[in-house]
């Protein structure tokens, strides 16, 4: 059971699309910045195939440049 | 609501990335982080100052049924308007740790052995009473923090002065805030800044003196860093004598040898008469010139006494005594360049730019402490830059309460919570106010803090009750002091949250309840007191050092004193206390008020706080009809000192080339008695190390990581190198951080201090490295 937490950077003013696109997608959750230009994403996944999964969506996002890992947990 | 695994591992996934956020991007704050709360799971959010340094972040922990799950910075509260350190972000995570002393322990046969509390107290009260009257009351003594809450400090106060009679009371604030009390006193005849933290917001430039602000007040320094990137044309000049992450950050790093503070500090006063930058209105309105001794000594040897004498001398004494101050003449001292010094001045001498000066350590821990907190103040006094919005001298604190309750409570040897104690009108105020016969109180100081160890060696001290803080860790020239502690008939009190090199001394260790599992007072360094409620239980047996003392001095007979009760001794302690400073130069907030705020600034007038004293614009105690009014001096003028350069206790030789220079990092505080039980900031730095100038490292075959043994007059220790790490001293300088106490680099620093403020320089002593 995966819990990861990044710094989710957008595309240059697609800020509230990733909001939206985040918001679309299973086992996440986002908090925008309310002043910079910048979200964080803690993901939730129930076994590593649905984590695997939700990583192959998130690099799919039209509206994320970047994502900065600072945290993980694996249930081992 | 309950709290689930999972749910705590999300927060704290979203902890991880907030602290992130906040290093990346200084002042970033999340308006929703409140509902992703909700769906973590659920918890109330309470606030609370932070348990480390001396900045005062208000923050808001989350608590979940009873336990502190989560930690984000206040935004109601001014200091850090939201924004945490590293630390802060996971400092509920040091209530946890699982070797947390949660009952009391008596040393039984050379073991110490859990015993019921009440056997404890019982013991720690006898065996205070048997010393004092087998060797009389000067023979018992009590060791305190800048980490104590005020009301702790207060109860001790009240009951080794008011009630015992004796002056044996410190607290470890001595060995870091001494000389910045003694350099207010003697300039402006009342201790603490005239500023606030708002300066940030207004300054041009920053001048920070000595003081690696990145990593020891992360949170100021990154509002810096916002106000210089919103407005552009701010400066950070930093002026050190080891290259840091403050200098990194800084438009400009300015080395100077170590000492050689005080002769370029003197020439920028040159500089400022050279180019006629002086505010005459100010000066000839609001300043007066003194001169005190020299050649006052280190205080390395017992019993070593020292008392200034100050003698008014007029302008033109001042200017001659500048004279010797060149930029040329302190370039060949200092190793600052004529050039960077007459950029300095022209910082402090330009009419159109607003100056704040910062230090901390390095200004304090300095055998000539008092003298140069006295010469940055006239760098400021000169130009008139002092008591307005962004102008100002500005002396920060290290610890979360050491202006709090060592300084205003006056947990020192010579002070009373208001006035000190060789003063009558003092004494009988205490006495009042405590209920006790005014002979009670000693009308002659004992022992400062190096004295006081001193004196626990030699015998004179048998009975030490120490709570708050490590002193086995950090004493200087700790071999003697530790010795002295472990002799046969002494007999030592440790209050303590987890065992430490202290504890291992400690013939009694009493459980204290820490932080947030205990209501209590701190007061940060901008003279803001905070209040934190109770938010979690105390484990097992712990108690607060308040009424450890209280139940303590119970037994001793003082019930009259010390008649409190259990539900609301704090909130009674505080409306006692105050009263010792019911005056609109010091007032403070009433205890409702405190309650309700995330802190307010003292002196607190008719509801209203104080954030710029001695101007009669924002304080309500100067008189009106002036611009300054400096009333904390009998002439009603902030003094300009001339103090001379001093070279240092001791210097490199021959046999010990290297200076020693010691400090703290961002991850650990102090001792990391707390900081190394949390993982994140055990993982982040899991060991002490060595740092050397790489020509220096190269010149000695010493690669990074290498083991290396540092060596002065009075011990070693046996370290990795760390060679072009996040600080980088200058050839022929090495840096220890003191926070781990399996390298105990104390064992081989100096005991010399500034003569006048008793405080130890920790910053300079001679060493040699060796390959190992």
């Amino acid at each position: 059971m995966p819990v990861f937490s990044y710094l989710a950077y957008p595309k240059r003013g697609a800020k509230e699309q990733l909001l939206k696109d985040l918001a679309s997608l299973d086992y996440c959750e986002a908090t925008p910045a309310d002043n910079e230009e910048i979200l964080i994403l803690v993901t939730d996944t129930p076994d590593e195939d649905q984590e695997k999964a939700l990583q192959k969506k998130l690099k799919e996002l039209n509206s994320l440049e970047s994502l900065g890992m600072t945290f993980g947990h694996v249930d081992q | 609501m309950s709290i689930t695994r999972r749910s705590f591992i999300k927060t704290m996934a979203l902890n991880s990335a907030a602290a992130a956020a906040a290093t990346l991007f200084p002042g970033i704050s999340f308006g929703a982080w409140k509902s992703l709360d909700q769906a973590s799971g659920g918890m109330q959010w309470k606030k609370t100052p932070c348990r480390f340094c001396g900045t005062g972040c208000g923050l808001l922990v989350g608590v979940s049924g009873e336990r502190a799950v989560a930690v984000k910075g206040d935004p109601n509260c001014t200091v850090n308007k939201g924004l945490c350190c590293v630390k802060g972000y996971h400092s509920v995570q040091i209530l946890y740790g699982e070797d947390r002393i949660t009952k009391a322990l008596v040393r039984k046969n050379g073991q110490l052995v859990e015993t019921p509390l009440k056997e404890a107290l019982d013991l720690v009260a006898t065996k205070m009473q048997e010393t004092i009257k087998s060797h009389g009351k000067d023979s018992v003594a009590m060791y305190g923090s800048g980490q104590w809450s005020i009301t702790d400090g207060y109860v001790s106060s009240k009951l080794f002065k008011g009630c015992i009679g004796t002056n044996n009371l410190e607290a470890n604030a001595r060995l870091c805030m001494a000389s910045a009390v003694t350099g207010f006193l003697t300039s402006f005849g009342l201790d603490e800044p005239m500023g606030c933290y708002d300066d940030i917001d207004h300054a041009d430039v920053f001048i920070t003196w000595g003081n690696n602000m990145a990593e020891m007040h992360p949170v100021l320094f990154s509002r810096m860093l916002a106000n210089r990137k919103t407005k552009g044309h701010v400066k950070i000049i930093d002026f050190a004598t080891r290259t840091t992450r403050t200098s990194q950050a800084a438009d400009k790093s300015i080395l100077f040898r170590p000492q050689t503070d005080l002769a370029v500090a003197n020439a920028i006063c040159y500089e400022l008469f050279r180019n006629e930058w002086i505010n005459w209105d100010f000066v000839n309105k609001h300043v007066s010139f003194h001169k005190g001794k020299t050649n006052i000594g280190y205080g390395t040897e017992d019993h070593f006494k020292f008392a200034d004498k100050a003698e008014t001398v007029d302008l033109e004494a001042y200017k001659a005594f500048l004279e010797d101050y060149t930029p040329e003449k302190v370039e060949k001292v200092s190793g600052v360049s004529a050039e960077d010094i007459r950029y300095l001045a022209s910082l402090y001498g330009d009419p159109d730019k607003k100056v704040t000066s910062y230090w901390c350590m390095g200004m304090n821990q300095h055998t000539r402490g008092t003298w140069i907190n006295n010469l940055v103040y006239n760098c400021h006094l000169l130009v008139g830059k002092i008591s307005q919005p962004g102008n100002g001298p500005f002396s920060l604190t290290g610890q979360p309460s050491a202006c709090g309750t060592v300084r205003e409570v006056g947990t020192l040897t010579h002070k009373l919570p208001h006035g000190v104690v060789m003063n009558e009108e003092a004494r009988k105020m205490a006495a009042e106010i405590w209920d006790v016969p005014v002979e009670n109180i000693d009308p002659k100081p004992t022992y400062h803090t190096v004295e006081m160890f001193r004196a626990l060696d030699r015998g004179d001290i048998r009975f030490m009750w120490i709570q708050v803080t490590n002193p086995m860790v950090t004493m200087p020239n700790l071999n003697r002091y530790r010795n002295g502690a472990e002799k046969e008939g002494r007999f030592v009190v440790v209050s303590e949250i987890y065992p430490t090199p202290t504890y291992d001394v400690a013939d009694v260790v009493l459980p204290s309840a820490l932080w947030i599992e205990r209501e209590g007072f701190f007061g940060n360094s901008e003279r803001r007191t905070q209040h934190n409620e109770q938010i979690v239980p105390m484990p097992g047996d712990c108690m607060s050092n308040t009424w450890q003392i209280i139940e303590v001095a119970r037994r001793m007979g003082y019930e009259k004193q010390f008649s409190w009760s259990e539900d609301t001794y704090i909130e009674d302690i505080w409306n006692e206390y105050i009263r010792f400073h019911d005056s609109p130069k010091h007032r403070m907030a009433p205890y409702n008020d405190l309650k309700a705020q995330s802190g307010l600034q003292w002196p607190y007038v008719d509801g209203m706080e104080t954030k710029w004293r001695y101007n009669p614009k924002y304080d309500p105690a100067a008189a009106s009809g002036d611009d300054f009014d400096f009333y904390g001096k009998p002439d009603k003028r902030a003094w300009i000192w001339l103090r001379p350069y001093e070279p240092a206790a001791e210097s490199p030789d021959s046999e010990y080339p290297f200076w020693l220079n010691t400090g703290r990092i961002l991850e650990h505080w102090h001792t990391g008695s707390m900081t190394r039980r949390v993982p994140i900031l055990h993982r982040a730095v899991p060991e002490s190390y060595v740092e050397i100038n790489p020509d220096d490292a190269a010149r000695m075959g010493i690669t990074n990581g290498m083991k290396v043994k540092v060596s002065s007059r009075r011990g070693s220790v046996m370290m990795k190198a760390s060679i072009n790490g996040r600080g980088k001293p200058p050839v022929g300088m090495v840096f220890v951080p003191f926070f781990d106490e399996s390298y105990l680099i104390n064992e081989v620093t100096l005991d010399a201090f500034c003569p006048i403020s008793k405080q130890p320089d920790y910053k300079k002593c001679a060493v040699k490295l060796e390959r190992v």
